[in-house]
C-alpha cells in the first residue's frame, strides 16, 4: 500500500507546483484554503471519483461540490493534471476571459460541477445532485467539501438536517478543518468546534482523520454506505497553506500576495519535500 | 369589471396544471419549505411522492436543493411565500440559481396585498422588483386562472429560472376561455383614446372598474393587462403610449421595481410620455383584508381614476 500513497505523495507534490505556478501568475490568491485541500483532492480524484475526464458531464459520474469555491485554484490544478484541460490554461488563472476564475463556475470550467463563491451553499445543491440520482436509480456518490468557517452559515445546518431527514446515504460531507478563516483563528470568531459531536447529533455517521495523510483518508472515505443510510461526514484535520512556508499555519494566507520570488522560493521547498518523501 | 369570482382557486389551477405537466415530463419535481397545503399542492405530493420535497421551514436550503436537482437534469418548482420566497433566500437564488444558469421555477405567493391577515411581515411589496434585477431570471404573474393555466407549461418549457408571482386564491376571471395567450405579450383588454392603464396582477381588475368610472368623466381610458414582468413587452406599451399620450401603471407592489419602474424605463428610452404610477408607495404592508389595504396603500381603482385624471392633464398638446 505505500507505493500507491507514494504515487499520491507525488501528485499533491506536483499539484502544490502547479497551484504556485498558477498563483503566482497574477501575484495574489487565495493559497492557504486551497494548499490545506489539495490532498484531499488528490486523493478523491486518484482513488474514490467515478469520473471521466474526457465527458465532463457524463449523467452517472461522481459529483463533487466545492463549496468554499476559494479554494478553485486547487480543484483546477487537479483537474488539468486528471486530463480535464490543458496544464498551460492554469496559467490563465483570474485572467480577462479566463475559464478559471477565483472562485468554481460550472458554466465555465470543465468538470466543476458547482458553483460556489458565496459560503454555505454548496452542501444544499450537493443533497439535490444526491436526492436526484436515488429518484432515478443511479448509483453516483456525491462529496462536498467545506470549510470549517464555513460551517458558521446557518443554510449549512439547514442542509445537514434535511441530509440526515432525507436519510442520503450516497451524500458525503467533508470538512477542511485547517483552524482558521478570513479574520482570525476559527475558534477565536465563532467557535464550530466540536464539529464531530455536532454533526453526529444531527444524525450523521461522523469519520475524522488528518486531512494530509492518504492511509489515513483511505480508512475513512472509502467506497460504501453507512448501514442506517446516514448520510456521511469526515471531518479532515488540515493544515491551511500546507506546504509552502510563507503559507503554512499562517491566518494570512487566506489571500494573499505571491510573486516571483515566493514562488521560487516555494518551488524549492517542493523540490526538497519530494525528495524527502521518496526515500520513505 | 368582471366582478365575477372565477368559481376555481389560483392554487388549485396551479397544482391541477403542474400534475398534467408532471405526467408529461419526468423531470418536473415540487420542492417545497413547509407551505405544501397553504400553496394547495398537496394533490401533487400525493400524486408523486417521489418527486415532492418539503425541506421545512428553511427556504434557503429549497433553493439550493432545487439547484442541486436541477443541475442534475429536473426541472424543480419551489414555493414559498412571496417574501419568503424571494428577499429571504435572495442570495441563494443569485448565486446557486441564476448565476449558475440553473433550471429553477420560483412560486412566490400572496403577493402584495393577497397577504391579508398573515400582514406585513408576509406581504412581498418589493419581490418582483427583487427578481427582475437578477440576470437571466424572468418574472410572470398570471392575472387570472385561465391565464396561470396557459402560462405555467410556458414556464415549464423555458430552459432557465423563472420567478412565478402567484395569487394563490380565487381572482375575478378577466380572460373568456378562448383567450389566445401568447407568453410575453401584453393583452389589451379595453381599447381607449385618452389614456393607457397597464395593470398587472389584481390591478387589472381594478384598472377596468377604473376605466368604467373614467367613462363616466369623458376620459376614455385603455386596459392592458401585462402578464410578464421581464421579458417585458415594451412594444405594445410604446404602441398604447402613441396613441394616447399618457399612460398610468397599476401594480400590487412597489412602485419602485415593478412593472412602474419597467414602464418608465421603457418610455423614457423610447417615447417620453406622461406617467403616472399607481402602486405602494415606498412602504411596507400592514395586517387587514384586502379590500382595506388596496385603499390604505392606495392601489385600487380610485387612485387609478386620480391618476389618470392627472396625467392627462400633463398630456402634451
Amino acid at each position: 500500500m505505500n507505493d500507491d500513497f507514494r504515487e499520491l505523495r507525488r501528485r499533491s507534490t506536483e499539484i502544490r507546483r502547479l497551484l504556485a505556478q498558477s498563483v503566482a501568475g497574477i501575484g495574489v490568491g487565495h493559497l492557504g484554503g486551497s494548499l490545506s485541500v489539495v490532498d484531499v483532492l488528490v486523493y478523491l480524484y486518484e482513488r474514490r471519483l467515478r469520473v471521466n475526464p474526457e465527458r465532463p458531464d457524463w449523467p452517472d459520474r461522481d459529483r463533487l461540490v466545492l463549496s468554499k469555491g476559494h479554494a478553485g485554484p486547487a480543484l483546477y490544478a487537479v483537474l488539468a493534471a486528471k486530463g480535464y484541460f490543458p496544464r498551460e490554461t492554469l496559467s490563465t488563472l483570474n485572467r480577462p476571459g479566463t475559464v478559471l476564475p477565483s472562485h468554481c463556475d460550472m458554466r465555465r470550467t470543465p468538470g466543476v460541477d458547482m458553483t460556489a463563491g458565496s459560503l454555505g451553499q454548496g452542501l444544499s445543491a450537493a443533497l439535490g445532485m444526491a436526492l436526484a440520482a436515488r429518484m432515478d436509480g443511479k448509483d453516483y456518490y456525491v462529496f462536498c467539501l467545506v470549510g470549517d468557517g464555513e460551517l458558521q452559515e446557518g443554510q449549512i445546518w439547514e442542509a445537514i438536517m434535511y441530509a440526515a431527514s432525507r436519510k442520503a446515504g450516497n451524500l458525503t460531507l467533508i470538512v477542511d478543518d485547517n483552524g482558521m478563516q478570513v479574520d482570525d483563528y476559527t475558534a477565536k470568531i465563532n467557535d464550530v468546534r466540536p464539529i464531530a459531536p455536532r454533526l453526529s447529533a444531527f444524525g450523521w455517521a461522523v469519520r475524522e482523520a488528518n486531512g494530509h495523510d492518504f492511509a489515513e483518508m483511505d480508512a475513512v472515505l472509502g467506497r460504501g454506505e453507512d448501514e442506517e443510510n446516514r448520510p456521511r461526514a469526515v471531518v479532515l484535520r488540515t493544515i491551511k497553506g500546507r506546504g509552502i512556508s510563507c503559507a503554512e499555519g499562517r491566518v494570512e494566507s487566506h489571500n494573499m500576495a505571491f510573486g516571483a520570488a515566493e514562488l521560487e522560493q516555494s518551488l524549492r521547498e517542493l523540490d526538497a519535500a519530494a525528495q524527502e518523501a521518496e526515500r520513505l | 369589471m368582471t366582478t365575477a369570482a372565477s368559481s376555481r382557486e389560483m392554487r388549485a389551477v396551479y397544482c391541477e396544471t403542474l400534475m398534467r405537466l408532471a405526467r408529461e415530463d419526468s423531470r418536473i419535481v415540487a420542492v417545497q419549505a413547509d407551505l405544501t397545503a397553504a400553496h394547495g399542492m398537496k394533490p401533487f405530493a400525493e400524486a408523486f411522492p417521489d418527486r415532492s420535497f418539503n425541506v421545512g421551514a428553511a427556504e434557503a436550503n429549497m433553493i439550493g436543493v432545487a439547484a442541486g436537482l436541477a443541475a442534475c437534469g429536473k426541472v424543480p418548482f419551489v414555493h414559498s411565500f412571496s417574501t419568503f420566497a424571494s428577499r429571504r433566500c435572495l442570495d441563494q437564488i443569485a448565486v446557486s440559481v441564476c448565476y449558475s444558469g440553473l433550471n429553477v421555477k420560483i412560486t412566490g405567493s400572496d403577493p402584495g396585498v393577497c397577504a391579508e391577515l398573515n400582514g406585513g411581515t408576509h406581504m412581498g411589496v418589493e419581490d418582483a422588483a427583487l427578481m427582475r434585477a437578477l440576470p437571466g431570471m424572468r418574472v410572470t404573474e398570471p392575472v387570472d386562472a385561465t391565464q396561470l393555466a396557459l402560462a405555467l407549461p410556458v414556464v415549464a418549457a423555458h430552459a432557465g429560472p423563472v420567478y412565478i408571482r402567484l395569487m394563490r386564491k380565487a381572482v375575478p376571471a378577466v380572460f373568456s376561455p378562448d383567450y389566445a395567450f401568447r407568453f410575453g405579450r401584453a393583452d389589451v383588454l379595453r381599447p381607449g383614446r385618452d389614456v393607457t392603464v397597464a395593470a398587472c396582477g389584481l390591478c387589472v381588475n381594478e384598472a377596468l372598474a377604473a376605466a368604467a368610472m373614467l367613462a363616466g368623466q369623458g376620459i376614455d381610458a385603455e386596459v392592458i393587462a401585462v402578464h410578464s414582468l421581464k421579458p417585458f413587452d415594451a412594444d405594445t406599451l410604446v404602441d398604447a403610449a402613441r396613441r394616447t399620450g399618457a399612460v398610468v401603471t397599476a401594480e400590487n407592489h412597489s412602485i419602485i421595481g415593478g412593472l412602474g419602474s419597467a414602464a418608465a424605463e421603457t418610455l423614457s428610452e423610447r417615447l417620453p410620455t406622461p406617467l403616472a404610477r399607481v402602486g405602494i408607495r415606498d412602504r411596507f404592508g400592514e395586517v387587514g383584508k384586502a379590500e382595506y389595504l388596496m385603499k390604505t396603500l392606495h392601489i385600487s381603482a380610485g387612485d387609478i381614476v386620480a391618476a389618470a385624471r392627472d396625467v392627462v392633464g400633463r398630456k402634451v398638446v
